[in-house]
């Protein structure tokens, strides 16, 4: 078990547990997201759940944010040994020969999206913080929707929205199945997890901009 | 055809390399590409300049001496062959063609076209064997039933020639495919049980210490490996590398 994390297939293995755990957190962050289509209080129910439950906001909060940096942080390392891996590179290079742009670029969509993460992290989760802990208002259950559909208003805040879903989209088209790839998974499911991996990669990104025009346009 | 060859010219491991252009007329569709090289070096040999070192042995594709890096791709534009098999009927006349060696930190340039693969020999060394007790009473490999399916599959694994295309190809130098190839080849097949707790630490730490990347699962030495191997092994050695570090 020693040094697990200093030898390249660890450092896969644990890359692919984080990518999955940020996953099923963003499924779960889309089903909840998606009820704001549906109705007012079924958002806000969830929301208020969310932010106030002890477990969500203790437990799985502080590791949701470990997982994030983690990986990023992780994502760069390798990225830096992988670069110093060839010190002469080719005079010519046909890599869409071989591969997708999508598995060649994952250092930068990776780093788009967590630019998205940043802005979205100082726009909602910082005005959370505030609300709840750091400048304490009373507790409104209600609040979520209307902020949710204010948030949606500025042009700007859709648009950054809409191209970081297309860089996580085309970051988890290669990502979604080389995860079960690095964990060892490769068998005779990974043709069906190749169709999941499609639906996942395309639908969750897509949904997501979909909450953001409906709520930009319906008001 | 008439072409424009661009190949890598370095004259010794220190030396700095670069890029030059050579005309080449009046090949032959029929010729192998190694032919072709062949050609081009009796005439450097005619003019008395200095002929352009590469790699060769079988020239049919099963020693794995053969490499060059081919307009951007290991062994050329054709699919599972290697160079000495790639024919010049997949060029146009008037083609112009990158020719580099194999390029990674691990793989170090002697001269021209040809690099250092002793690293691929140390990973073989530190685990791709399996120890037997030949003193006269040893068991008939035969007599031990196999199941097909994994029969088929450590045979599969074990026709890499380690040529290196893997590592070539891959935009991360890793090692991985023909690692795992090596660590499949045992891990399918009773005989390789014994040591496989050591083998598969030990190959992938040498592999390591020689200075390949990460694998980051793009796929590329698959499509670009000569004998077909599959991306299966990589995620088999993963499998074997977890469990051999969870027990020890
Ligand atoms: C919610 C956000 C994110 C999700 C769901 C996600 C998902 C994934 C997945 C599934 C993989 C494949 C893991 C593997 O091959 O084993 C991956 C790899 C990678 N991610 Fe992310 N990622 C996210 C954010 C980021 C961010 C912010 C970065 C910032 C640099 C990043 C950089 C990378 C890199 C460089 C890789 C390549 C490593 C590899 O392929 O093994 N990712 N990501
Ligand atoms: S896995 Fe394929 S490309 Fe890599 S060394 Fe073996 S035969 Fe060559
Ligand atoms: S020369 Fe032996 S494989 Fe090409």
């Amino acid at each position: 078990m020693s040094g697990i994390l200093n030898s390249s297939i660890g450092r896969k293995f644990a890359m692919a547990l984080s990518a999955l755990f940020l996953m099923v957190f963003l499924l779960q962050h889309f089903a909840i997201n998606i009820l704001s289509v549906f109705s007012e209080n079924a958002f806000n129910e969830a929301s208020h759940f969310m932010g106030t439950f002890w477990a969500v906001q203790f437990i799985l909060q502080p590791i949701l944010i470990l997982g994030i940096i983690f990986h990023f942080t992780m994502g760069i390392i390798l990225e830096i040994q992988n670069r110093k891996a060839r010190k002469v590179s080719y005079a010519k290079n046909n890599g869409s020969a071989n591969s997708s742009w999508m598995s060649r670029n994952m250092i930068w969509t990776g780093l788009i999206i967590e630019g998205f993460l940043v802005v979205h992290m100082a726009n909602i989760w910082w005005h959370e913080m505030m609300v709840k802990y750091i400048d304490p208002q009373p507790v409104d259950a209600t609040r979520y929707y209307e902020e949710l559909v204010e948030h949606f208003q500025s042009p700007v805040i859709v648009g950054i929205y809409v191209v970081a879903f297309v860089f996580l989209a085309l970051h988890l088209m290669h990502g979604f199945n080389s995860a079960f790839q690095s964990i060892g998974a490769n068998n005779k499911y990974t043709k069906a997890l190749k169709g999941i991996s499609k639906v996942y990669s395309i639908g969750i990104p897509a949904g997501f901009v979909f909450i953001a025009l409906y709520h930009h346009f319906a008001h | 055809m008439n072409l424009t060859l661009k190949i890598w010219r370095q004259k010794n491991a220190n030396a700095k390399g670069k890029m030059v252009d050579y005309q080449i007329s009046n090949v032959s569709p029929d010729m192998s590409f190694l032919e072709m090289l062949d050609v081009l070096n009796t005439e450097l040999i005619e003019k008395g300049e200095e002929p352009v070192s590469f790699d060769h042995d079988c020239r049919e594709g099963i020693c794995g001496s053969c490499s060059l890096y081919i307009n951007g791709e290991a062994h050329g534009p054709d699919r599972l062959v290697t160079t000495c098999q790639l024919h010049m009927r997949k060029f146009k006349d008037g083609d112009t063609i990158y020719i580099e060696p194999w390029r990674a930190k691990a793989f170090p340039v002697i001269k021209d076209l040809i690099v250092d693969r002793s690293a691929f020999d140390r990973v073989q060394h530190a685990g791709g064997f399996i120890s037997v007790n030949t003193s006269g009473n040893t068991q008939d490999a035969n007599a031990i039933p196999i199941e097909k399916a994994n029969a088929d599959k450590a045979f599969d694994a074990a026709t890499c020639i380690g040529c290196g295309a893997c590592v070539a190809s891959c935009k991360n130098s890793s090692a991985m495919l023909f690692v795992s190839a090596k660590v499949s080849q045992f891990a399918l097949l009773p005989q390789g049980q014994v040591e496989a707790t050591d083998r598969v630490m030990n190959m992938v730490n040498q592999m390591d210490a020689e200075g390949f990347g990460n694998c980051t699962n793009t796929g590329a030495c698959e499509v670009e490996c000569p004998k077909g191997i599959s991306l299966e092994n990589i995620a088999r050695m993963n499998r074997e590398y977890l469990k051999a570090s969870f027990k020890g």
